[in-house]
């Protein structure tokens, strides 16, 4: 089991919290909510040790797009960088919700 | 492919030492056991379950809680609720050596859920009718049995002895299920509480009214029969003196720790059940 | 049939959304009237498990119990359900105590004079290994609640699919005043692995599936009086039986609470030449007379 955090800048301030997923076999859920700073930061909770680099590429090319300030809590199970987009895109679309 | 050498004589021992003086009912069900008699200075209800090497259903012989043993259980607590419903409730003894609910596909099919559940629902009806409802642990207290026959005690009192043990599920089964051995299941409990089987390290939960030590447990003497009396009456009064739910359950200093969270989740659902603050969705 | 018939069946199949694919928090929310629900409780409370981490699990926010409160057709209820998807909808110390705490709470409505409509989603393997006799003991106060709430109105309990009822829990589903089941429900209190590992695959054949539903399954459960209602797998129907079950069974008592009927059924049974799951239904066929 592994921890990892990161830190990623904002444009803009985050309207409301969005979750989504959930932490089954393969999966992982997205807490997201206003950052306390102008700045965004992740915590990744993970069941699978060893994928720091792949972490960090997946957040690196989400934040491109994204620029709100949130703090966002990944809680995941073994899912695949695909499966990890998708479920942040999923928190991001939910922003515009 | 019972794991158990032969089955347990505990339940049966302690049955016919604490209601020696009583009067056997008949159950018409050799595995269940009950008799009305003195405790302290009133009368109690004692019920055990006990091995039956001709029971009608082959997979309960060894002491399990099957169908019959379900359903036996539930209409002789109800008998004692409506026996006493006009007057003083007497206490129902839950004398708990379970090693399992029974395990078949018969049972499945006939609802040994249904069974069980209906003797759950007997104990915790009796309890809230004002019935002090104590279970004392002689022997195992397994997962689905000790659910029906035991856990909806308003205390529970259990003897210090190697035999004596709690869990949702049989070691070589757990193991299985979990994808590892029985040895490293062990070494987990040392570690953590909950997912020990020893009565020691279950009194560290917060669940049991009281541990008595020092009883010869498969060969009481008089003194140790009496020490578990007293403990039983205690018990009782202890109950009388409070609230016929299982709240004793969080509120003792090893639940306050061990059950913390169990103790916050309460608190913070009060809290937060009247709120007006959160958003509808 | 006439000519608008046919549509009818075809539009109703279209509108049709599936329980069983909905996660626990789309179940409640497809429950409750819509708009009305207020999780209790959510993932950012953050209330998890403090066992699972210590053992190397990633710990869910919910800890896999979504409660809310809400109405049904204007009536104040409380809705917990069970998420499957997290580590099988098993029963730890926190998932355990957010549903007894809950039930404890709407039976304390009802001392103070205020009603409350309590349902339960049940989706589930029963205890937590993990957590083990902290996952039991909450068992326990979930049985509690349950009987101590039927007091004061009726439980109901619904069991979808397609992980099922099972374990401590199958109880708390037999406590219910009155059960919903699918076809792809399954409520036993054994899995079929435990059975087959403790009795050996003669007993049961756990990767036997038209066995295992012909034992278990719901349409089983319903032909021989051990659950209430068959529905299809359709959030509306199933939201719609749910409002209709407050307002049909309040009268007889819940079956875990009606021994003479049941243990009578019982001694019907032959343990040397027991009946199949067929001829089961016909010697308890719950439409008889009494």
């Amino acid at each position: 089991m592994e921890k990892m955090q990161y830190d990623y800048p904002a444009t803009h301030p985050v309207a409301h919290r969005v979750h989504v997923g959930v932490v089954g076999s393969g999966d992982l859920e997205v807490l997201l909510e206003p950052s306390s700073d102008e700045r965004s930061h992740v915590i990744v909770n993970t069941s699978v040790d060893g994928f720091g680099a792949t972490w960090k590429n997946v957040l690196d090319r989400f934040f491109l797009r994204f620029q709100g300030a949130a703090s966002i809590e990944i809680n995941d199970f073994g899912a695949t960088p695909g499966t990890v987009m998708l479920r942040l895109e999923q928190a991001a679309e939910g922003l515009r919700a | 492919m019972s794991t158990d050498a032969s089955p347990s004589r505990r339940g049966r021992i302690w049955f016919d030492a604490l209601s020696a003086g009583g009067g056997m009912v008949a159950t018409g069900l050799p595995s269940v056991c009950v008799a009305d008699a003195p405790l302290g200075n009133a009368t109690a209800r004692f019920i055990a379950v006990v091995p039956d090497a001709h029971n009608r259903f082959p997979r309960a012989r060894s002491g399990e809680v099957g169908l019959d043993e379900g359903w036996a259980l539930a209409r002789h607590v109800r008998a004692a609720i409506s026996d006493d419903a006009k007057g003083w409730r007497r206490p129902l003894i839950a004398i708990v050596d379970v090693s399992s609910q029974a395990y078949g596909r018969r049972e499945e099919l006939l609802g040994i859920h249904l069974a069980c559940a209906a003797a759950a629902d007997a104990y915790a009806s009796a309890r809230l009718a004002g019935h002090p409802v104590i279970a004392l642990l002689v022997g195992k207290a397994m997962s689905g049995a000790f659910l029906a026959h035991g856990y909806q005690a308003n205390r529970i009192i259990a003897l210090d002895s190697p035999e004596v043990m709690v869990h949702a599920m049989g070691k070589q089964a757990a193991a299985r299920v979990t994808r590892t051995s029985v040895e490293k299941l062990e070494k987990l409990g040392e570690q953590f509480a909950p997912i020990a089987y020893d009565i020691r390290s279950y009194a560290k939960l917060g669940l049991l009214h009281k541990l008595i030590e020092g009883i010869a447990a498969d060969a009481p003497t008089h003194t140790d029969i009496e020490r578990v009396r007293a403990a039983l009456v205690s018990a009782i009064a202890d109950t009388r003196a409070g609230a016929p739910d299982l709240t004793s359950r969080l509120t003792s200093s090893a639940a306050r720790e061990t059950r913390a969270a169990s103790v916050e989740v309460r608190r913070r659902l009060a809290e937060q059940w009247h709120g007006a603050h959160l958003g509808r969705s | 049939m006439s000519v608008t018939a046919p549509r009818l069946d075809y539009r109703h199949f279209l509108e049709r959304r599936s329980f069983i694919e909905m996660g626990a928090r789309e179940r409640v929310r497809a429950v409750l009237d819509a708009g009305s629900m207020r999780e209790l409780l959510g993932p950012f409370d953050r209330i998890k498990s403090p066992w699972l981490p210590l053992q190397g699990i990633v710990a869910q926010a919910d800890d896999g119990v979504v409660l809310a409160r809400g109405t049904l057709d204007g009536t104040p209820a409380l809705v917990a359900a069970i998420e499957s998807a997290y580590q099988g909808g098993s029963m730890g110390e926190v998932s355990g105590a957010k549903i007894a705490g809950a039930l404890e709470l709407a039976c304390k409505e009802w001392e103070q004079g205020r009603p409350i409509l309590p349902v339960l989603l049940f989706e589930t393997g029963g205890v937590r290994l993990q957590e083990a006799n902290l996952g039991l003991a909450a068992i326990a106060e979930i049985h509690a609640a349950i009987i101590a709430l039927r007091r004061h109105v009726p439980v109901v309990g619904v069991i979808a699919g397609m992980v099922g009822c099972f374990g401590g829990m199958s109880l708390a589903a037999a406590m219910c005043s009155r059960l919903i089941v699918t076809r792809q429900a399954r409520l036993g209190m054994n899995g079929p692995e435990v059975i087959e590992q403790e009795a050996g695959i003669e007993e049961l054949d756990a990767m036997d599936r038209a066995l295992i539903w012909s034992l278990i399954g719901g349409e089983q459960r319903r032909a021989t009086g051990l659950a209430d209602d068959l529905l299809e797998d359709d959030a509306n129907t199933i939201a719609a039986a749910i409002r209709q079950a407050f307002l049909t069974a309040a009268v007889a008592p819940a079956r875990s609470a009606q021994v003479e009927r049941y243990a009578e059924l019982l001694r019907r049974i032959d343990p040397k030449d027991p009946p199949d799951p067929q001829s089961l239904r016909t010697l308890w066929n719950p439409e008889a007379p009494a």
